[in-house]
């Protein structure tokens, strides 16, 4: 029965403040059961506050083929990272 | 063991006689009665529902009823620990879940009925858990202090019992020409046995009428409102009402729920050292 249903991203915002993070993925015959599928698969245990699904096929995914080109330039330029700004002790989750 | 219990002795009969005893020993013998109420409903659906583990048609519905099924066990142990305080001879939850016999058990005849197919399991939870809300709603004013904390916390989880139950009777209703006549199905077997949640015998007017329980027959318009239309979202017919099965609430059950607290039973009854 369930390889007959679409599958569906799981994304769990854990706490207030935080962004929704990608979890995994259910089975699900539509956009409601998949809600319902995600809560009952991954908050079980206090994961979440927040969940979001997403139908797997509207993702869109860089090729792995394009690895090089699309993430290879990226690696040598550090000075991209603000490394150089302190942050207070009190600023969360940045 | 218990006597077996008389089958449906008129009601003016029960009144005069067999809830004497109950009055004799005083108000917190009739709130154990109460208490065992609660529990075994919980319990014995909780149980019933557990059967489902790796059985169900999905892993995401193997999960949604097995996370059903840990809320009901959940509520029983609170109802069946505060119903052996009440009692006051030493036994907790575990003892009166696990030492008791069937004739002693005092849940509704719903809960003990077998899961049949998923869209009778779906049934079953449908007419319980609406019926459940309602009451843990009600009993949201207990007089008993641990009675309204534990509804507290028991309404949401049962709302969302609820609401998972209505979703799937409406989706296989409103599905294919198999799922439809399964759907169908599941609510007549299962119809006859709701009078008996709303029913109002000595024991339930009782701690109605102190302020411990709920009034049950008032409940029973907002659970037909809403049960009723789930079932015209699924484009099914409500079914007709049949003759009633009541006797659960007095110890009198069907064949079912001896096999049931078979498997339940089996193990702290086979090693009574047994921790877990």
């Amino acid at each position: 029965m369930s390889k007959d249903w679409p599958l569906w991203e799981v994304f769990v915002r854990s706490r207030g403040g935080l962004s929704h993070r990608h979890v995994g993925s259910v089975h699900a015959p539509d956009a409601e059961i998949a809600l319902r599928h995600a809560r009952d698969t991954y908050t079980r245990r206090m994961e979440g506050v927040s969940l979001w699904v997403v139908p797997s096929a509207q993702i869109v995914a860089s090729d792995p083929a394009d690895d090089a080109a699309m993430f290879d330039p990226a690696a040598d330029k550090v000075y991209r990272h603000p490394t150089f700004y302190s942050i207070p002790d009190d600023v969360k989750h940045i | 063991m218990a006597s077996l219990p008389p089958i449906d002795l008129p009601r003016g009969a029960t009144g005069a006689g067999a809830f004497d005893a109950l009055a004799e020993g005083g108000e917190n013998n009739v709130l154990f009665g109460f208490l065992l109420r609660l529990g075994d409903d919980s319990l014995i659906l909780g149980q019933r529902l557990s059967e489902w583990t790796g059985h169900a048609p999905s892993v995401e519905v193997d999960l949604s009823l097995a996370n059903i099924a840990l809320d009901l066990v959940g509520q029983a142990t609170h109802f069946l620990n505060h119903a052996g305080e009440v009692e006051g001879k030493g036994r907790d939850g575990d003892a009166l879940a696990f030492r008791r016999d069937v004739l002693d058990f005092r849940n509704c005849w719903l809960v003990e009925q077998p899961n049949g197919d998923f869209a009778q399991t779906m049934a079953r939870q449908l007419l319980f858990s609406g019926w459940q809300k309602l009451l843990f709603q009600a009993l949201l004013g207990s007089r008993d202090a641990t009675v309204a904390a534990v509804a507290e916390k028991a309404v949401k989880e049962v709302t969302y019992h609820e609401e998972l139950a209505a979703e799937w009777v409406i989706r296989l209703g409103d599905g294919t020409e198999e799922s439809r006549r399964r759907m169908q199905d599941g609510l007549e077997w299962m119809w006859r046995f709701v009078p008996e949640l709303f029913d109002m015998d000595p024991l339930a007017a009782f701690v109605a009428e102190h302020g411990l329980g709920a009034d049950l027959a008032a409940l029973r318009p907002a659970w037909d409102r809403r049960v009723r239309s789930v079932i015209e979202q699924a484009t099914l017919r409500v079914p007709a009402d049949q003759r009633p099965i009541l006797g659960g609430r007095r110890g009198h059950h069907s064949e079912h729920l001896g096999h049931l607290l078979c498997t339940m039973q089996f193990l702290p009854r086979t090693y009574p050292d047994a921790t877990w």
